[in-house]
């Protein structure tokens, strides 16, 4: 049913990674249930602009969940409260006439932000870069049915590959830890027969990237696994730990 | 040196001494039950673990244990908190699966030696101690029914002890499991299967301790 509603903003402004930033508080009236919660920031921007102010810098990109460039801290949630989705997934439904809603950057020593709400994710490019990848000369396609993979590994990997890389288990943990984001990378291709072969090289170069870049330690709080748009599971760490120590402990 | 270089080495670290220590409370507990059940048999146990060179390399065993989880724990948490960045959110919420005890590992741990302190004053200093230094009244130092009555018959010091003792369980719901978690010893299936696990260990040995408080407020004696 839609019906339009007026919210009170409170967003981050900061003008550039060097800057001191504050909250500004801003007022919009009439906006339709209907609309997505990005839908809602670009009515307030195109307002700003109307006003001949500077709008309000966010990163988004597909808004359809999959690219994971959307980020956001809204009210205390990365993407908001709902769990298993991303804020471009989000619809001004879920809010009441009258709310107040609190907009914060992704917050950790290893994202610094760029501008407002935008913050800089190219330390999890980096951990990428560090061993995330398989390689080959892939060649010709090789029979699927040459290689079997029980459905178990092939659900279980997909699981994993689901991670999108938005960085919000970062976001939300007490600690800015990447373990769930890492995790995920590695278990995507470990658990296949042709990400097995670098498996060791693999999670001990990303480990060490991700410590390199200042992440902090996992102490496995689980508000990563509560928080992923994607949900995935802790379950990956527990197989990144076991990866990385037998790989330490075969040199 | 990876194990204090990489996060997961300082993880590894922090769990096996984590569970060592859950092993020693397990001990600690199983020891302190016999006092209930047989004060005489507690006697012979606080006798055998006197100043015997055994006992002794024990005591040093399991105190460069708890400073070695102290350390890492002081260490990790800098780092952690360093990690977090400068600036903080205006609100954060945590999901309802998130517990509570795993966001304050480092407070609960805190309490958890601020009373270790004052038990080994109760207890360690009076008995191993005094027994190794010589020091007067060593005839009893070997008396745990002795020592454990004259604390316990002050309420005062029951109730200390089982707001000690729940501190301590909210510590280990999260750190049996957390330490399995990082020893790579779980996966989907055995996640909820390892969390219960970790909650039976952690209330069966915390009713173990807090029996002989309890024993003593419900006005019970042992007689030896």
């Amino acid at each position: 049913m839609e019906k339009n509603i007026n919210v009170t903003l409170k967003i981050w402004r900061q003008s550039g990674p060097k800057a001191k930033g504050k909250f500004e508080t801003y007022k919009l009236d009439q906006v339709s249930t209907d609309s997505s919660f990005l839908e809602m920031l670009d009515v307030l921007n195109e307002k700003l602009i109307n006003e001949h102010k500077e709008p309000i810098a966010f990163d988004h990109d597909c808004r359809e969940g999959i690219c994971g460039m959307c980020s956001l801290f809204i009210n205390g949630h990365p993407h908001g409260l709902d769990p298993g989705t991303t804020t471009c997934q989000l619809h001004m439904r879920r809010f009441n006439n009258g709310a107040t809603i609190t907009i914060e950057p992704w917050r950790s020593a290893a994202f610094p932000v760029i501008k407002d709400l935008m913050v800089d994710r190219s330390a999890f490019d980096k951990i990428i870069q560090a061993g995330g990848f398989v390689s080959v000369n892939t060649g010709g396609v090789p029979d699927g049915n040459a290689l079997p993979i029980s459905k178990v590994d092939s659900d279980e990997a997909m699981d994993a590959a689901s991670c999108i890389g938005c960085g919000a288990c970062v976001a939300t943990c007490k600690n800015s830890s990447a373990m769930l984001f890492v995790a995920a990378k590695v278990s995507q291709l470990a658990l296949l027969p042709q990400g097995k072969v670098e498996a060791a090289h693999r999670a001990k170069a990303m480990v060490a990237k991700m410590d390199e870049l200042g992440f902090g330690n996992c102490t496995n709080t689980g508000a990563c696994e509560a928080e992923c748009p994607k949900n995935v599971s802790i379950s990956h760490i527990a197989r990144l730990n076991r990866e990385f120590l037998n790989a330490k402990f075969k040199d | 040196m990876w194990l204090i270089d990489s996060s997961i080495g300082r993880k590894l670290i922090m769990s096996i001494s984590g569970v060592f220590l859950v092993l020693f409370l397990l001990f600690h507990s199983l020891m302190n039950i016999v006092v209930i059940i047989s004060p005489v048999g507690y006697n012979k146990i606080c006798e055998f673990l006197g100043a015997n060179w055994y006992a002794v390399v024990g005591s040093g065993v399991l105190a460069a244990g708890f400073v070695i989880h102290i350390l890492y724990a002081l260490y990790l948490s800098f780092l952690n908190l360093k990690a977090r960045g400068n600036k903080s959110y205006a609100i954060k919420n945590n999901q309802k699966s998130v517990e509570w005890a795993s966001q304050n590992m480092l407070v609960l741990g805190a309490i958890v030696i601020g009373f270790l302190i004052l038990h080994l004053f109760n207890f360690w200093y009076k008995m191993q101690y005094a027994e190794l230094t010589g020091a007067a009244d060593s005839t009893t130092a070997a008396n745990g029914v002795y020592w454990v009555s004259k604390l316990f018959s002050n309420p005062v010091y029951s109730i200390i002890y089982l707001v000690w003792l729940s501190a301590l369980w909210f510590h280990l719901t999260h750190g049996v499991w957390s330490a399995l978690q990082t020893l790579g010893i779980n996966n989907k299936t055995w996640l909820p299967r390892v969390k219960l696990i970790s909650n039976i260990i952690s209330t069966l040995v915390i009713l173990m301790f807090m029996s002989i408080p309890i024993y003593f407020i419900l006005g019970f004696q042992p007689q030896v």
